[in-house]
């Protein structure tokens, strides 16, 4: 019982405590599974880009996409396979490989994670943003 | 008190702290406007414009990276949307409603609609907060049956308990309510069905028996 108090208490306090840094839109994706260790910077996947143009079902039904950050261990080799971000990021719906920079585009270092999401405000602030 | 209710009780100062103390943009604002009416409105409140901040200055895009100067900036793209409460600002489902947005619901055939489903379903809450209605016709418009069940939520009456700690943790509508989908400080989007008098006088009788 007093433990459970103690981890609410905790959270609280990190949640009051910890620069809650300038917020990056709601939904993004940091994406860093192996992203630093290639020494490319992490990727950042834009949500509210993609749920203008297709509805979730497409991602997270048809294409595979299971509903957690870094959960779908993404490498460069499965999508010029046409798997995962690969189906659209082909040239041909969408611009394809070669544009590096235009999804590899987090600050380096920045961990997996869903930016503004509960979990991390609230639950489990696991970083804390560079320049803030 | 036991366990559990600790832990939401807990969790939901927690939740309120956070509409409190904002963020850091709150603060710096704070600091940086010192000339600003000391009595105004809102005081630690992210200010409006600073909602929705520009690709390089998010805090997760590196400026210095190439993808920052050809990346659409949200601002522009929410413009057009309709406007709404919590998460990116936009109401997502009037915006699809009013087809402000057309959405493809399948790559290979871009004329599929989806096929809708019209069940509200209701649960029935502990306490005195209206009871959550669950619409599948909007969630249907977005997702397909698989997507949910049956991992997330078993299709059956009473199957799936949980709690709003539950959810706040990520897990059954946190999957998705808390990430993306408006987020849980949105309580009466869900609660949003009266108890009758009775059932409430009934539950606010029994935590003043103490």
């Amino acid at each position: 019982m007093y433990k459970s108090a103690l981890i609410g208490l905790l959270s609280m306090l990190a949640a009051m405590v910890l620069p809650q840094a300038a917020h990056a839109e709601y939904g993004d994706v940091v994406m860093n599974n192996y992203s630093d260790a290639a020494g490319m910077r992490p990727v950042v996947f834009p949500h509210w880009y993609h749920r203008i143009r297709f509805r979730c079902k497409v991602c997270h039904a048809d294409l595979g996409f299971k509903f957690k950050a870094g959960g779908n261990k993404i490498t460069m080799a499965k999508i010029i396979d046409g798997q995962f971000c690969g189906a659209c990021h082909n040239g041909e719906i969408s611009w394809s490989v070669e544009n590096c920079g235009m999804c590899h585009s987090g600050i380096s270092g920045t961990p997996t994670h869903i930016d503004g999401s509960t979990v991390q405000r609230l639950v489990a602030p696991t970083y804390k943003k560079l320049g803030n | 008190m036991n366990k559990p209710s600790i832990t939401v009780f807990a969790a939901l100062i927690t939740l309120a702290f956070l509409g409190v103390t904002g963020s850091s943009h709150a603060q710096a604002a704070a600091l940086s406007t010192e000339k600003q009416d000391p009595n105004r409105f809102n005081r630690l409140l992210p200010p409006k414009d600073k909602r929705t901040p520009p690709v390089a200055e998010d805090g997760i895009h590196d400026p210095k990276g190439a993808g920052v100067k050809v990346l659409q900036e949200p601002r522009e793209a929410f413009g057009v949307l309709i406007k709404g409460k919590g998460g990116n600002y936009v109401d997502w489902v009037k915006s699809l409603d009013k087809k402000k947005i057309k959405p493809l619901y399948d790559l290979d055939d871009p004329e599929l609609v989806p096929m809708t489903v019209d069940m509200n379903i209701v649960r029935e809450v502990k306490g005195t907060m209206p009871d959550v209605v669950f619409p599948h016709e909007q969630h249907t418009q977005w997702l397909e049956c698989a997507n949910c069940h049956p991992a997330i939520f078993i299709p059956q009456k009473g199957a799936n308990p949980m709690s709003m700690v539950d959810i706040m943790l990520g897990n059954k509508c946190g999957v998705c309510h808390g990430t993306v989908a408006f987020p849980v400080t949105e309580c009466r989007r869900c609660h949003s069905k009266a108890k009758p008098m009775k059932a409430r006088q009934k539950v606010s009788a029994k935590s003043t028996r103490k």
